[in-house]
């Protein structure tokens, strides 16, 4: 007889991911990516230092739309990674391991990092009105 | 009954011969770009004018190349502890990891030094 009731999970690749589990990995992955973010931060740098035509080139690149793509998601990973950051930080303590709470803190350093890009996003364009306006 | 040896109690570096220092490091240079971080985002986020004129000014000025030179450093060094774990943790060769180590360093380094020059030059010029 089947038994169709039976737990099917976890299977070997079909497995429901904790977000837990997501969380861990997204700081990993915009831990990597920043680590590419810390080159182009020193090529804005270097560049300015270079003179204008060398800036210039460096924010042609950057506010293509491909490059605005990408600045989009550097400036997530740092607030997702700076928020996951201090998670880490309390569990330092010992704090905040039970699972309804780890939980919990995955989905609050998730909306806590959409906020803050959000939030970035509006003073650039805010910032740029402004400009624009005096 | 503890299998560890006298020297290795001693020490009290565990098997990564290091002990705490990196678990110190990552964190208290964290807490640091936490800060550094969240003062370029709001600098950047609050620069009418990204051209080259005004972005020179903006680095030019002491507290913002102080700041920006201890942001360069500290995510030089932040990095590096980031990427030394993930290495570790995916390349298994000894030689291959090592090597992998070694490039990372000197990257970083030197890529630093590069961030640092540029601040250097155009806060006190040329």
């Amino acid at each position: 007889m089947t038994n169709h009731d039976r737990p099917l999970s976890p299977h070997i690749s079909i497995y429901r991911w904790p977000i837990t589990m997501v969380s861990s990995i997204v700081h990993r992955a915009t831990g990597i990516a920043m680590a590419v973010g810390f080159v182009l931060f020193v090529f804005w740098l270097a560049d300015a230092a270079a003179g204008p035509e060398a800036h210039a080139a460096f924010a042609d690149t950057m506010g293509s739309t491909f490059g605005r793509i990408l600045l989009l998601g550097w400036s997530w990973a740092f607030f997702y990674h700076l928020a996951n950051g201090v998670r880490h930080l309390v569990w330092d303590t010992g704090r905040g391991f039970e699972k309804a709470q780890a939980n919990a803190s995955a989905w609050f350093v998730i909306i806590v990092s959409v906020v803050l890009t959000g939030l970035f996003w509006a003073s650039v364009i805010a910032a740029f009105f402004w400009g624009w306006m005096l | 009954m503890s299998l560890r040896s006298p020297l290795g109690r001693v020490l009290g570096l565990g098997t990564a011969k290091d002990g705490t220092s990196h678990w110190w490091g990552q964190r208290i240079s964290g807490v640091a770009l936490a800060i550094l971080g969240l003062w370029f985002a709001w600098s950047i986020a609050t620069l009418t004018d990204y051209r080259h004129a005004n972005t020179v000014i903006f680095i030019s000025q002491p507290f913002n190349a102080v700041m920006l030179l201890l942001l360069c450093i500290t995510m030089a060094y932040h990095s590096y502890l980031g990427v030394q774990v993930v290495i570790e943790d995916y390349i298994h060769a000894h030689g291959l990891k090592l090597f992998s180590l070694i490039v990372s360093r000197f990257a970083h380094i030197f890529f630093a030094m590069v961030g640092v020059y540029a601040i250097l030059r155009i806060g006190i010029g040329t």
